[in-house]
């Protein structure tokens, strides 16, 4: 019941944007703010009652849905799914009080949606049963359209069409997976599925993680999407929704399909390292500040899946530590892209920078942000990073070896960012007027600043309480308790 | 001299056809001695209060029946299939009669328009019960012919008179091979009765029969509008008016496909192999077909028309199965479907009737926001026609691929995805051009306020709420679904 509410306090909030007929766009606005601050009050009153000693599922709630083939609506959490809603709740938050602060139009449809997406990705989280899952993972794609082809950029309309195709393919080739397993198991709940040896339902959930992550060559959709979104949209897109496809990854793909897994280990550890050494060359090669972080993702997409993929203790730890940590950087990286953004009306490298002269906060945050991004030793991303790589090296040094590369491009491409931002001479789009960061963009970004290095601090809060501190075990008997 | 035993009859299961005649009687005569605005009321009050009627006696009827018997000495069944089929018939009706009610016909003919609307449902309503070939036939040409006046009711029109025209030629035409291949059915077996066929000369391969059942899938898909047999569709579905296609697109598509299953099942057990697999080939035509002529439609009815063809083809999958899932998935499948279909083309009738001219897809730009109850719920429809959620259709889909799977035909269910992917691209460019458009190329209408048609807009919603409430309450709907479907004999 308690997940249940997790779910339902957005999506009623979203339902009343959308049928109520708001006066003003404060009022609908502050509406949505106070909806997102009540889930994610409900989240942290949830993770004080969490038993992280305990492994099996829990606040969890199963009604029947159809009996005929075993679907049911089956929602509950699991420590590692607790920390990724919990990104998701913060993340709207976040979203939702920038998206205030840069006043959308049509407040209420807009409000509405994004909480809609949050209830969805939530949903994702904590779905028990194959079919709630791919229900919850499709409602997650209609509002992203909408958010994208109405409030997006001017090369929108191309964007959604692309992301939609694309990622419906990868999705609907998963429904496919997902039938035939759930019949082949005569249940579609997934705490009572059994493993499964066919390396082709296998990659129907892979294709449709892969799209949505995104991993490399199946991001053809993302550079587009993410430059013509909403900032808080892209923030939601790279901080939330990739996570989605990684947890994908985690607790099906993985747990249910031992045997392709180890299978097909090095092909897949070896499209995870090229696209995390191609996410990072693009990086660094990006004309704009979206580009940059929207590449970065990419390449941290695949060096999560590198950590998934080891199947051990140490990876899986790091990957979990890592989706939370990329969550958080992408999410402010976006939403200072786009104050940066509106403040010179365009996101060019070459008509940016020296931004950091007379605006110290602007400039400290970014930095701030960015060294946690580049993976400084001491940061949560260094901790993450660190982790996934001591994991994967038990597969094989060579893996470590291409992480540790690219560990280093990511200095360079979130240096270059950095300077071309901020150093230099003022570029020709930056007006001389231009605000520092207003007190809001400050609380909204300082808070996921603040829980970054809240982390950095203390990275175990993540990792002791994961998998209730068996990770390959828990992973490998499907999480059954 | 031959002894003539007259049969005894269950009228109790005959309501919902007796009530709808009457209906239809009424409608004729009654208006005759009204004027105006009481001779419109008068006949949609009727039309409306007997579809309803009639929907009740079938679920009264639908709560007694446990088995399927055969009524009206063998001419007729009375079961469940045939009862959940005549629900979702009438109420089919009562939301076309709700698209109706604004309509500016003249008001000479709105007593003919609902006396033929009642009774296309009446035939269709018997013809969902057929138990033999004649009466498939009887049934079958009844409910066309209501359709065909239907079509050209609108008289002044010049499109609607063409498709009427179109129409019954070309349904003429397939009525007369269904004539046919059931000549060649009776010849090669000697019964006309579905289970007595089934018995007839068991194990034995026999061309005529064959050539019986491929004449008689022919001209059943005809009224299903399934590629290769559905030159007529885009035509009548463009050129009838809008109220009438919205009646047809779901409720010819119930009719023909639950009779179908039916009749196959029933009568061409032994031949299940060969049906299955035309089935799964004509599924195969209509989907790609459907799908890439709706691509570059610019006519909104057209294109819904096409996309009435691809799902033609999605409905036909769970039939081609041919199990139990299956069945299940045809007949829920349909509930969410002929919601939508009517509420998408009541949709298209609203903005025909504020723009007084057909509507291309680009006459919708900006409609969402300025007519946010439509365009919501067009923007619903559409996601739904998709196959997302939360529209029962999503569900739909996903039975009638797990039917196609626990077949054995994965491969089916790719074929349907593939399909799926392609129908992004038209579904959501009507969304697009809704709520996305540029404002640049935004067609203002002639201004003041737009027309209020209360009658309208609760269909929508009602249709609205059957989408949606398909997809929450699937459980015990499927329940109903498997119980109706029970008896019937699966070949798998």
């Amino acid at each position: 019941m308690e997940t249940t509410v997790l779910i339902a306090i957005p999506l009623g909030a979203a339902l009343a944007l959308w049928l109520v007929p708001w006066r003003s766009s404060v009022a609908a606005g502050g509406f949505a703010l106070l909806a997102a601050l009540a889930d994610l009050a409900w989240w942290v009153a949830l993770a004080g009652r969490f038993d992280f000693g305990f492994r099996d599922l829990q606040f969890d709630l199963h009604a029947v849905w159809f009996a005929d083939l075993g679907v049911s609506y089956h929602v509950g959490l699991f420590d590692f799914s607790l920390w990724l809603t919990g990104l998701t709740a913060l993340v709207t938050v976040a979203a939702v009080a920038y998206g205030m602060w840069a006043g959308r139009e049509r407040p209420g449809p807009y409000f509405g949606l994004i909480l809609f997406l949050a209830a969805a990705t939530i949903g994702v989280f904590a779905a028990q049963d194959l079919l709630l899952f791919y229900v919850f993972w499709e409602a997650m794609m209609i509002p992203l359209y909408v958010l994208i082809g109405v409030w997006g950029g001017p090369g929108r309309i191309g964007a959604t069409i692309r992301f939609f195709i694309y990622t419906m393919a990868g999705s609907l080739l998963m429904l496919v997976s997902i039938i035939v397993f759930g019949l082949a198991n005569g249940t579609f709940d997934m705490t009572k599925l059994g493993t499964n040896g066919s390396a082709w339902i296998f990659l129907g959930f892979v294709a449709a993680f892969a799209v949505k992550a995104p991993i490399w060559p199946f991001h053809g959709w993302l550079p587009d999407a993410y430059r013509e979104a909403p900032a808080e949209v892209s923030a939601l897109l790279s901080g939330v929704i990739s996570k989605a496809a990684a947890y994908g990854l985690l607790r099906i793909a993985i747990p249910y399909f031992p045997d392709p897994v180890a299978d097909l280990r090095v092909p897949i550890l070896t499209i995870a390292a090229v696209g995390l050494v191609y996410g990072s060359l693009l990086a660094f090669r990006a004309p704009d500040v979206r580009g940059v972080i929207a590449y970065s993702s990419l390449a941290q997409l695949g060096l999560i899946a590198i950590g998934l993929f080891a199947v051990n203790d140490s990876g899986l730890n790091g990957a979990v530590l890592q989706m939370v940590n990329h969550g958080l950087v992408s999410t402010a990286l976006f939403l200072l892209a786009g104050g940066i953004e509106r403040r010179t009306s365009t996101g060019e490298l070459r008509l940016l920078g020296g931004l950091a002269r007379g605006r110290p906060v602007l400039a400290s945050i970014l930095i701030a942000v960015g060294v946690i991004a580049l993976a400084v030793p001491g940061s949560t991303a260094f901790a993450g990073e660190f982790l996934v790589l001591n994991g994967i090296f038990t597969r094989g040094w060579g893996w470590s070896v291409v992480g540790a590369v690219a560990i280093v491009l990511a200095a360079m491409y979130v240096l270059r960012l950095v300077s071309a931002v901020l150093h230099l001479d003022p570029g020709s789009a930056v007006p001389e007027q231009a605000y520092d960061l207003r007190p809001l963009e400050v609380s909204v970004v300082g808070s996921l600043l603040a829980v970054l290095l809240f982390l950095s601090f203390w990275p175990a809060a993540v990792t002791d309480h994961v998998f209730g501190g068996r990770p390959q075990a828990t992973v490998t008997s499907q999480f059954q308790p | 001299m031959i002894a003539f035993a007259r049969p005894t009859i269950d009228w109790g299961a005959l309501s919902p056809e007796l009530v709808l005649l009457g209906g239809v009687a009424l409608t004729l005569v009654v208006p005759l001695f009204l004027r105006g605005r009481a001779r419109r009321g008068f006949s949609a009050a009727v039309a409306l209060l007997s579809l309803a009627a009639a929907a009740v006696l079938a679920g009264v009827l639908a709560t007694r029946d446990s088995a399927s018997t055969e009524i009206v000495a063998t001419a007729l069944r009375r079961d469940q299939l045939a009862e959940i089929a005549q629900i979702l018939l009438c109420g089919s009706g009562v939301l076309a009669v709700g698209v109706s009610l604004a309509e500016r016909e003249s008001d000479e003919r709105v007593g003919e328009y609902y006396a033929l609307l009642l009774s296309a449902v009446g035939g269709m309503v018997f013809f969902v019960a057929a138990n033999n070939l004649i009466t498939l036939f009887l049934g079958l040409e009844w409910f066309s012919i209501s359709l065909y006046v239907l079509t050209a009711i609108a008289v002044d029109r010049l499109p609607s008179l063409e498709a009427g025209l179109k129409y019954l030629v070309v349904g003429s035409f397939g009525s007369a091979i269904l004539l046919f291949g059931s000549a060649l059915v009776y010849g090669a077996t000697g019964a006309v009765r579905f289970a007595e066929i089934a018995a007839g000369r068991p194990g034995r391969p026999d061309a005529l029969l064959v050539a019986g059942l491929a004449m008689l899938l022919v001209g059943l898909a005809f009224k299903v509008s399934a590629a290769p047999f559905h030159m007529w569709t885009p035509d009548v579905y463009q050129g009838a008016p809008t109220p009438v296609t919205a009646f047809m697109s779901a409720a010819t598509k119930v009719a023909a496909l639950v009779l179908t299953m039916r009749v196959l099942v029933t009568a061409f057990p032994g031949q299940a192999d060969l049906w299955t697999v035309a089935l799964a080939v004509i599924v195969c035509i209509s989907l790609a077909w459907g799908n890439l002529a709706a691509l570059v439609q610019s006519d909104v009815k057209r294109m819904l028309a096409y996309s009435s063809i691809s799902h033609a083809g999605f409905l036909l999958m769970p039939i081609a199965a041919g199990n139990a899932l299956g069945g299940r998935a045809l007949l829920y499948y349909l509930v969410s479907y002929a919601a939508m279909s009517i509420g998408s083309f009541a949709v298209v009738a609203a903005r025909e009737r504020e723009l007084a001219r057909l509507v291309t897809v680009e006459d919708f730009a900006g409609f969402g926001w300025e007519r946010p109850g439509h365009g919501l719920a067009l923007g619903l429809f559409m996601f739904g026609f998709v196959g997302l959620p939360p529209a029962g259709l999503f569900l739909g889909k996903f039975y009638a691929f797990s039917a196609a799977i626990e077949r054995g035909w994965t491969w089916l269910a790719i074929v349907g995805i593939v399909a799926t992917v392609v129908s992004i691209y038209y579904y959501l460019g009507l969304v697009r051009m809704m709520y996305m458009q540029p404002p640049e190329l935004r067609l203002v209408p002639a201004g003041g306020s737009p027309p209020r048609d209360p009658a309208l807009a609760a269909t929508v919603a009602a249709a609205a709420v059957v989408t949606i409430g398909s997809f929450v309450a699937a459980g015990p709907l499927i329940d109903v679904m498997r119980d109706a479907v029970a008896f019937l004999g699966f070949p798998r």
